[in-house]
C-alpha cells in the first residue's frame, strides 16, 4: 500500500510520547532517579554544570516548570525562561522561530509546555535539539506519568521501586475519574501503567470520556459508575474538569459532583485502603473532598516530590551521552 | 503561423468513450485529433512532427474537476502558471478551479481575469465560480452572465452551502443554466461543535493524539439532505438539477450516493487519491502535510472509496490540489490549513493502488481520471481522442515504478503527504491543443 513519510523523533533524549520509552527505557530512568536522589548535592551539581537549557512555556504551569526548573538546576545546569507572555510570542513570532532562536542562544534541549497537542513533535523536528514534553494541549504529559509511577512504586506495599517490568503493576487496579477527554494526564498514564501489568479504569461522564478512549490501548477499560470503579481499586486518581477547555460543552456541575466527586462516604465505603493520586491543579470540594487530600490515603505532595526526582533524569538522559546514563542509573544496582 | 501537424505513433490507444484499447496512430492538426489509424497507417505524412509512444498507453488528457491555483490573492502559494505547469507534468490537461480565492471568484470580473491569457495557464483552464456571493452562503451569484463568461459549474468550496434553501435555489438556478453544482458536503453545524476543520477523523486515534476530529455525520449528512433536496426539485419543479459531491470520503456517503443512483435522481461524485490511498495513519506524527478536508479516514472507510471508485459509483478522480506555504504548514498541527497539493501525483497514485493492487484496467484509470470529468462537464470534444476531439493527450509508461520528490514537483508549494512514495506509471509527455506541454526530461527521445 501507499505509504506517507514515517516521522518518529530524531533525538534519542528527547520525551514526546510515553510512547517513546521502552519498559527497559522506564527502567532506566527509575534506576537513574534514585541514583540522583541519593547523590550529595556537590556531586550532582557537577553532573550537567554548565549545560544549557531553555523552558518554553506557552502555558501557565506551578508544579511542571518549577520541579523542572529545580531540577535542572540541582544538576548544575543554566535554564532560561520563556513564556507566551513577556515574550515575542506576543508579537506573533511561530514556534518554529522561537525554537531555532533559543537554539542560536545555545540551548541544548528545550522544556516545552504548549497548549496545541503535537506541538513539542514540530518543536523537536525544526530544531533537532532533545525536547522535554512538558504537556501539550490535550495530548500527554510523559514526564507526569513517570512520576505518578514512581508514586505508586513507592507507596504501595511490596513493589520493587527502581527496576520495573511487564509484570511489576500486575495485579493493581488504577482507576483515573473526571475529565479524561481534556487530560493529558490521563493519556499518558493509561499508555504507560497497563504497559507494566497494571488494569486502568477510566470513570467519567460521556462528554468528558467519550467511548473512543478504548483506544488508548489494551487492559483499558471504561467503568461509568464510579461506586463500581472504586470497588476493588489500588490507585484513585482524579482529575480536574478543565474549564478553559469546554468551548462550548455545557456540564452540570452539581449532578457531576453527585456521580463523580471523590468524596469521604463514597472512599470509606468502596475503597478505604486505596492510595488517592491527583496531578493538580485541583479544585477542593468540586472533584475531591479537602479532607481526602489531607488526609493519610493521599500521595498528592508526594507526587511533587517524586516529579523533581524523575524530571532531574530525564534532563540527564537528555543531556547526557547514553553509555553515562546507563552508567549513573547501573551504580545503583551494583 | 501555422502549427505543424504531429503524429503519435507506436502506442497502446486506451480511449473509453470511443471504446478503443489498442496500438493505433493519432494525426493531430490544428489543435484537434484529424485522424485515428491503424498502427504505420500515418507514415506517408511528410512534414509531420512524430512523436514516439513506444510501450506507452496514449489516453485523452486527464482532467481534474478540483483543483486550488490560489490566483487571484494567495500566489505565494500558488499561481495559474506554476500550478497549470505542475498539472501538465502530472498528464493532467484540464484544470478546474476553484472559487476560494481573494477576492472570491464570484464575477464576471474576477472570472475573465483568471482566464485571460496573461494567466500563462500551460494546460486548459475551466473555473467553478462561488454559488453565493463572497462563498458567504446568503445570496446566490450572477449564474446566468458566469455561464456565458465560461463558468462550468458553482461551487463554495472550501465551505459548503449550507442553508437548505440556498442549496435548493443553486441547484434549480445551475439546473436552468444547465450546469453542475459541486459541493463540499461538510456539516460545519456539526463540526463548529468539535472545532471546525480539525483535519483528523474522529475517533480513537484523534483521541489519542489529542485533537478533535471530524465526524463521519459532518458529511454524510450534508450528502443526505442535498439528496433529499433533488428528488424534491425534480418532482416540483420538472427540473433536473445535477449535484456533484466532492471528495467523497465516507461509506455512508457513498451508500447514500449509491441508493439516489438507484433512484435515478442525477448526482454524481470525485474521490480524491489520498483518500483513497492514505488512512489517518498518516497523521499519526502530526505531520500537517496530511491534514485535509476532509481527513483522512479509517481503513473501513479508505476501503469503502476503493470499491466504490471500483464499482462505479464513484465517477471520478480528482485531487483536490491544495497548495500552502512551507511556514504556512510548519506550525502547530491545530493551525496549520487544510490541504495537499497532487496534480502530480494522481495518475501515479491511482495506477498503483486501483490498476495495480485492485485490478482496475487502464480502461478504467482513463474513465475516471478523462472520460468521466469530461461527461460531467457536458464537454463532448474533450475526455476522448476521436476524431474531430480536442489533442489533448497524456502519454504514459504504465509499467515504470518511480519515487515522487516533493522538492521537484513544479508547484509553487510542496505540502504533500506522498514525498519519496512509490508511483506507478510515469507521463512521459503532455499535448493540450496538440501542443506538447511537458516532456519527461529522463526519456526525452533523442
Amino acid at each position: 500500500m501507499v505509504s506517507a513519510k514515517a516521522t518518529g523523533p530524531h533525538s534519542p533524549g528527547s520525551l514526546l510520547s510515553v510512547e517513546d520509552l521502552s519498559i527497559a527505557d522506564v527502567s532506566t530512568l527509575l534506576s537513574l532517579t534514585s541514583r540522583l536522589e541519593r547523590m550529595q548535592h556537590a556531586e550532582r551539581s557537577q553532573l550537567l554544570s554548565g549545560r544549557r537549557v531553555a523552558l518554553l512555556f506557552y502555558e501557565s504551569s506551578t508544579r511542571t516548570r518549577t520541579s523542572f526548573e529545580l531540577a535542572a538546576k540541582s544538576l548544575g545546569i543554566t535554564t532560561t525562561l520563556v513564556s507566551d507572555k513577556s515574550s515575542s510570542i506576543e508579537k506573533g513570532e511561530s514556534l518554529k522561530d522561537t525554537g531555532l532562536t533559543l537554539r542560536a542562544l545555545g540551548a541544548e534541549c528545550i522544556i516545552l509546555r504548549h497548549q496545541h497537542s503535537g506541538a513539542p513533535v514540530l518543536l523537536e523536528r525544526v530544531t533537532g535539539l532533545p525536547v522535554l514534553n512538558a504537556g501539550d494541549g490535550t495530548h500527554e504529559h510523559p514526564s507526569q506519568a513517570l512520576l505518578d509511577l514512581r508514586t505508586i512504586l513507592t507507596r504501595l506495599p511490596g513493589l520493587e521501586r527502581d527496576v520495573v517490568d511487564a509484570r511489576s503493576l500486575a495485579g493493581i487496579t488504577i482507576v483515573i475519574t473526571g475529565d479524561i477527554l481534556h487530560s493529558r494526564v490521563a493519556r499518558s498514564n493509561a499508555m504507560l501503567l497497563p504497559r507494566l501489568g497494571a488494569r486502568v479504569i477510566l470513570c467519567g461522564p460521556k462528554e468528558l470520556l467519550p467511548e473512543e478512549a478504548f483506544g488508548l490501548g489494551a487492559n483499558v477499560e471504561i467503568e461509568r459508575n464510579f461506586d463500581r470503579a472504586l470497588d476493588g481499586a489500588n490507585v484513585i486518581m482524579m482529575l480536574r474538569i478543565q474549564r478553559e477547555r469546554l468551548a462550548g460543552l455545557e456540564l452540570d456541575l452539581t449532578g457531576y459532583m453527585a456521580h463523580f466527586q471523590l468524596s469521604q462516604d463514597r472512599l470509606r465505603t468502596h475503597a478505604p485502603h486505596a492510595l488517592v493520586m491527583h496531578p493538580g491543579p485541583m479544585i477542593r470540594g468540586l472533584e475531591i473532598a479537602g479532607e481526602i487530600a489531607d488526609g493519610p490515603q493521599s500521595a498528592i505532595e508526594d507526587q511533587v516530590r517524586h516529579g523533581l526526582a524523575v524530571r532531574s533524569a530525564l534532563l540527564l538522559r537528555a543531556l547526557a551521552s547514553a553509555d553515562e546514563t546507563r552508567r549513573l542509573a547501573g551504580e545503583v544496582r551494583l | 503561423m501555422k502549427q505543424r501537424d504531429v503524429v503519435v505513433h507506436s502506442g497502446r490507444l486506451v480511449d473509453p468513450a470511443a471504446g478503443l484499447d489498442a496500438e493505433r496512430d493519432l494525426l493531430l492538426r490544428d489543435g484537434r485529433v484529424a485522424a485515428v489509424e491503424m498502427p504505420g497507417g500515418l507514415r506517408a505524412l511528410q512534414e509531420t512532427e512524430l512523436v514516439d509512444a513506444g510501450g506507452c498507453i496514449v489516453a485523452p488528457g486527464l482532467i481534474d474537476l478540483h483543483v486550488h491555483l490560489r490566483e487571484p490573492g494567495q500566489a505565494w502559494k500558488e499561481t495559474i502558471a506554476t500550478g497549470t505547469r505542475a498539472a501538465a507534468k502530472g498528464g493532467v490537461t484540464t484544470v478546474v478551479a476553484m472559487p476560494n480565492t481573494l477576492p472570491v471568484n464570484d464575477s464576471v470580473e474576477t472570472l475573465a481575469w483568471m482566464l485571460a491569457p496573461e494567466r500563462d495557464a500551460a494546460v486548459r483552464l475551466l473555473a467553478m465560480p462561488a454559488a453565493t456571493r463572497g462563498s458567504l452562503g446568503a445570496e446566490l451569484t450572477d449564474f446566468a452572465g458566469l455561464v456565458r463568461a465560461g463558468a462550468v459549474g458553482f461551487t463554495d468550496d472550501g465551505k459548503p452551502i449550507l442553508e437548505d434553501g440556498i442549496m435548493r435555489a443553486a441547484l434549480v438556478s445551475a439546473a436552468r443554466e444547465g450546469v453542475l453544482i459541486s459541493q463540499h458536503a461538510e456539516d460545519t453545524r456539526l463540526t463548529a461543535l468539535t472545532g471546525g476543520s480539525s483535519g483528523v477523523n474522529a475517533g480513537a486515534l484523534a483521541f489519542r493524539l489529542g485533537l478533535r476530529g471530524m465526524t463521519i455525520e459532518a458529511e454524510a449528512r450534508l450528502v443526505e439532505r442535498d439528496i433529499a433536496l433533488l428528488a424534491e426539485i425534480e418532482r416540483n419543479e420538472g427540473l433536473r438539477p445535477h449535484l456533484h459531491v466532492q471528495h467523497v470520503s465516507t461509506a455512508r456517503a457513498l451508500a447514500a450516493i449509491r441508493a439516489a443512483r438507484q433512484a435515478g435522481v442525477h448526482v454524481t461524485c470525485e474521490a480524491t487519491p489520498h483518500h483513497f490511498t492514505l488512512t489517518e495513519d498518516a497523521v499519526r506524527g502530526y505531520d500537517t502535510n496530511a491534514k485535509v478536508n476532509p481527513p483522512l479516514r479509517a481503513a473501513a472507510d479508505r476501503d469503502a472509496v476503493i470499491a466504490g471508485l471500483l464499482d462505479g459509483t464513484v465517477d471520478c478522480i480528482a485531487t483536490d490540489h491544495a497548495p500552502h506555504a512551507q511556514h504556512e504548514k510548519q506550525v502547530e498541527f491545530d493551525r496549520a490549513p487544510n490541504g495537499l497539493t497532487g496534480l502530480e501525483t494522481s495518475l501515479g497514485l491511482a495506477l498503483c493502488a486501483l490498476y495495480r493492487e485492485h485490478g482496475a484496467s487502464i480502461a478504467d484509470i482513463v474513465t475516471r481520471m478523462s472520460t468521466n470529468p469530461a461527461a460531467l462537464l457536458n464537454r463532448s470534444d474533450l475526455g476522448t481522442l476521436a476524431a474531430g476531439s480536442a489533442a489533448d493527450i497524456v502519454i504514459f509508461d504504465a509499467g515504470a515504478e518511480w519515487t515522487f520528490t516533493a522538492g521537484r514537483s513544479l508547484s509553487r508549494s510542496k505540502n504533500t503527504p506522498f514525498d519519496q512514495a512509490l508511483m506507478l506509471g510515469r507521463v512521459r509527455t503532455t499535448l493540450v491543443g496538440g501542443q506538447v506541454v511537458y516532456t519527461d526530461p529522463d526519456s526525452a527521445p533523442s
